[in-house]
């Protein structure tokens, strides 16, 4: 096994350092030296998006995502999405609408969902089908996501306006 | 907070039938909920499992050499170093069958042959690469069918667990796979179908799929010489405890599991699973040890039953089917886990939905050289509605009868006898059937499309009986300050049990849902629960769960009398406790068990006047369009129809029908373990496809009936599965009625469909 290399970052707003080896991915960059655990690989591969983490504000494959290459980013993950009293509308919609069973890919999806609605803040349904293809939910609730995304873009639009 | 003890206006119905958001959804959506995949234990170390890579085989040497050698291997084991920690390292809910490492012989591509303990779970990857091992392989048998037959046998002697009676006549069998042989017999089959006026004789197939929890399979073992935790992914808490408790031959209260959030399980947590071999591992390594599978390893953990159903049907003049008898068989791979359970409790009710007066069934588990099979939403029950749903609409069509009405000829109404001779009642199959056709518009006139796209469209309609005896127990404990905790061992992974079971407790005590904690699962201080499995637990441990907080309330009124409040007081419950011990101090605490009643069915024939508590009742129709030109199947409409009694949590409801339907709809269209000389040559998500975003049908309705079910807790029953079982006859039917196709194996991708229209044409494709 390699050596590690100390790596800074912005992790959610605050500088960090962390010692990596080459191999280390971001999702057990975030879970082993930081405790964060709401990125999760399942597949392995990127395909599924329970991993999904934003870098430089991009979504990424944290799964995929060499640990190293975040030195010197900003990385924000789900964590940083909601306050002691207050969630963010995307994770009030998911609630609301009922948007997750087992709840283990759901960090995944409200990071893109969030991302989506950055770009497209009043999606049609194939704009969200479209975005949302690489999350991959094996309880199904593909549709409560749907009713999900525009409730939180309204939600958000509301906000703006408020 | 419980507020007091009489409010003035009972608010009945408050709790119960709301769609309470769920209590963790906070924790969900904020990416803080706790699995065990990504748990950490101060201390602990790795574990890697080095696999088989033949079928069949007799180990003839493991070189750990290498690995041995690598910087921070701690140990690396094979079955004679668990021997030397647990002198029998064989596991399992109906035999003894599995061992924590292979011993002597390997039984499938896959099965771990030895682990790595290492300090950083890379190295333990790494040291795995460097295990070899040197088998004299055997021929192997792979189909159910043949296994019955075949000269090749899984296991020299089979070894039943003891726990099921009709298994205990296997003890010791030689030369068979046979894991188990259920039969039914009612009235006389043979006589009915030489006699009828329409003989029709299918034969069925479903192929190999899987669960796929998005949190693979993971376990931490951290063993003390005077006890042990799990900190497991599991299904079944109290079933684990007991089969540790059994291997270490200590007393259940020294082994303690606790189970947070499950990244789902769909059946496949259930039993046990890494929890045996993590056990061993820790007592190896005298440390807590990790074993957290990768997304390509749980191919070679459990899988669903493939199967084979050969299903004859003798039908008299009028279209009344008169004799029917079933023949499944039931591809168990080289363990048996759950299987003859699956292979008893769906094989009971493979003749459907139907009022058959001569009916013969013949379920048989097998044991074969692939990954083990068991339980996977539906427990077997999804497979027979394959074939029987689809038997239905190929007779209904020779008989050029309308499917609707050879369906309402033949159905069995409440108050006729099931195949089992019980009763049926709280069995609204009819008007689950009638509401799928309402929302199909059935009636109206159907476009059946035009040039190289062909409209089709089909419904199936199914039953099945709730798996029983099971066993819960329920606390409810009210805190001196009136605030209240329900400990109960339903598994939350994903079906919302901790709310349902919150607004029952709501519902008797009083108080909102959303104010009951319900403790994470953990053996020490929760009850024993059968298992979250099979529809069981709303009814099972709602029964529970509403006695314990019944028996809170009843104890609270007690309390009430004993320090002089007077009838009907109002008082708040925090003072009474302070009245009662001076300060804020004491519990009162409430308990529950439910067990069902329960005759076993006759040795031989299978009859028993209660064979099961509740049945769960299901219909869908599809509507779909044919490419003619690729076979690409599109479903433009997907209607699933079930009765749930009482929606305890509509929501919830509505998800579970939703999602249930939607999984099935992946193993009906395009999932497939594809399995060549024994080796699984899809095992990721980048080779087995699962149902996206653009799977999702264009028109999907959800719909529940509420047929009170009358033993049921606030008339509710379990809906987990129950939308799984029509979804893959009613797009096949959907298909044949589009272009006069049927195909009689899942999944039905387009080259099924294409390879069908051209034999259909006169045109058969080569084989590949």
């Amino acid at each position: 096994m390699t050596a590690a290399r100390t790596i800074t970052f912005k992790l959610n707003g605050a500088p960090v350092t962390a010692d990596v080896k080459p191999h280390h991915n971001l999702v057990e960059l975030l879970q082993t030296h930081f405790g964060l655990t709401g990125a999760r690989e399942s597949c392995g591969q990127g395909l599924c998006g329970c991993c999904t983490v934003v870098v430089n504000g991009k979504a990424v494959s944290g799964c995929l995502y060499l640990a190293l290459f975040v030195d010197g980013a900003e990385v924000t993950t789900v964590e940083s999405l909601d306050t002691r009293d207050k969630l963010s509308p995307v994770q009030e919609a998911f609630i609301e609408a009922s948007a997750f069973q087992c709840g283990y890919c759901t960090p995944g999806f409200i990071m893109m969902v969030t991302q989506l609605l950055d770009q497209h803040p009043d999606p049609s349904d194939d704009q969200i089908k479209h975005y949302l293809t690489g999350n991959l939910c094996r309880c199904a609730t593909y549709p409560e996501v749907m009713d999900a995304v525009k409730l939180a873009a309204r939600k958000r639009k509301a906000g703006a306006t408020a | 907070m419980t507020d007091t003890l009489n409010p003035g206006s009972a608010k009945v119905g408050s709790q119960v039938g709301r769609s309470v958001p769920r209590l963790e959804g906070r924790d969900k959506v904020t990416g803080r909920a706790e699995y065990t995949h990504t748990m950490q234990v101060p201390g602990m170390v790795h574990a890697k499992l080095f696999r088989s890579t033949v079928a069949h085989g007799k180990i003839k040497s493991i070189d750990t050499s290498a690995a041995k050698k690598l910087p921070g291997v701690l140990h690396v084991v094979t079955v004679d170093d668990v021997m030397k920690v647990l002198k029998s390292p064989y596991y399992g809910p109906a035999f003894h069958d599995q061992p924590i490492l292979a011993h002597e012989k390997v039984r499938f591509v896959g099965e771990p042959v030895a682990a790595v303990i290492a300090t950083d779970p890379h190295i333990a990857d790494q040291a795995v690469q460097l295990i070899t091992a040197e088998y004299e392989e055997l021929e192997a048998v792979y189909d159910e069918v043949d296994a019955l037959t075949s000269k090749v046998y899984v296991h020299d002697v089979l070894k039943p667990a003891g726990t099921f009676a009709d298994l205990k006549h296997l003890k010791n069998a030689k030369d068979t796979n046979l894991a188990l042989d259920y039969r039914l017999r009612r009235g006389d089959f043979d006589k009915a179908y030489a006699a009828a006026a329409h003989k029709f004789e299918h034969e069925f197939k479903t192929q190999k799929v899987l669960h796929l929890s998005f949190e693979p399979f993971a376990c931490i073992a951290d063993y003390k010489d005077t006890h042990v935790t799990l900190y497991d992914s599991s299904q079944g808490p109290s079933f684990v405890r007991t089969e540790i408790a059994r291997l270490l031959g200590w007393p259940e209260n020294k082994v303690r599991i606790k189970v947070p959030y499950l990244g789902s399980g769909y059946g496949s947590k259930l039993y046990i699973k890494l929890e045996a071999l993590a056990l061993a591992l820790s007592m190896i390594a005298r440390k807590p040890v990790k074993v957290a599978y990768t997304f390509e390893e749980m191919f070679y953990q459990i899988t669903r039953h493939p199967s084979t159903f050969r299903i004859k049907s003798g039908v008299d003049k009028d279209g009344k089917i008169v004799a029917r008898k079933c023949e499944v068989y039931w591809n168990g791979g080289a363990y048996a886990d759950i299987g003859p359970r699956v292979t008893q409790k769906s094989g009971l009710t493979a003749a459907g939905p139907y009022d058959i007066d001569n009916v013969w069934i013949d379920s048989y588990a097998l044991y074969t050289n692939v990954t083990p099979a068991g339980a996977l939403r539906g427990f077997g029950v999804p497979q027979l509605v394959w074939a029987y749903e689809g038997h239905t609409d190929m007779m209904a069509r020779a008989l050029k009868m309308d499917p609707v009405d050879f369906r309402r000829k033949n159905i069995a109404r409440e108050g006729r006898p099931h195949t089992t001779g019980q009763m049926l009642k709280d069995s609204p199959i009819e008007p689950v059937m009638d509401k799928v056709l309402e929302r199909m518009n059935w009636s109206q006139p159907f476009d059946k499309g035009s040039g190289t796209v062909k409209r089709g469209r089909g419904f199936a309609i199914a039953n099945k009986a709730v798996i029983s005896p099971t066993t819960s127990v329920a606390i409810v404990n009210v805190s001196a300050d009136g605030s209240t905790t329900l400990y109960c061992g339903t598994v939350d992974m994903g079906q919302g049990s901790d709310t349902a079971m919150a607004q029952m407790v709501g519902e008797v005590l009083n108080i909102p849902a959303e104010s009951v904690r319900v403790t994470p699962r953990d053996t020490d201080v929760t009850p024993y629960d059968m298992g979250t499995l099979g529809s069981r637990s709303l009814f099972h441990m709602g029964h529970a769960v509403k006695r314990a907080a019944e028996d809170a309330r009843d104890k609270l009124k007690a309390l009430a009398k004993e320090v002089g409040e007077p009838e009907g007081s109002n008082i708040p419950i925090a003072d009474l406790f302070q009245k009662r011990y001076g300060m804020q101090a004491g519990n009162v605490i409430g308990s529950g068990i439910y067990k069902p009643d329960y005759t076993p069915p006759a040795p031989g024939t299978g009859q028993s006047p209660n064979v099961t508590p509740f049945w769960m009742v299901a219909g869908a129709g599809a509507e779909i369009e044919v490419d003619t030109e690729t076979g690409h199947v599109k479903i433009t409409k997907l209607i699933n129809v079930v009765d749930c009694g009482k929606a305890i949590n509509p929501k919830s409801v509505e998800t579970q029908i939703s999602g249930a339907a939607l999984m099935h709809l992946g193993f009906t269209m395009f999932e497939k373990m594809h399995i060549d000389g024994g080796q699984v040559t899809n095992a990721s998500l980048a080779d087995y496809k699962i149902p996206g975003f653009h799977d999702v049908p264009a028109v999907m309705e959800n719909i529940y009936i509420e047929h009170d079910q009358s033993n049921g807790p606030f008339g509710a029953k379990g809906v987990g599965e129950v939308a799984t079982f029509c979804v893959g006859p009613a797009i096949a039917n959907a298909i044949d009625d589009a272009v006069g196709v049927r195909l009689m194996e899942m999944p039905l991708n387009a080259e099924a469909v294409y390879r069908a229209l051209r034999i259909k044409q006169g045109k058969p494709l080569e084989n590949e």
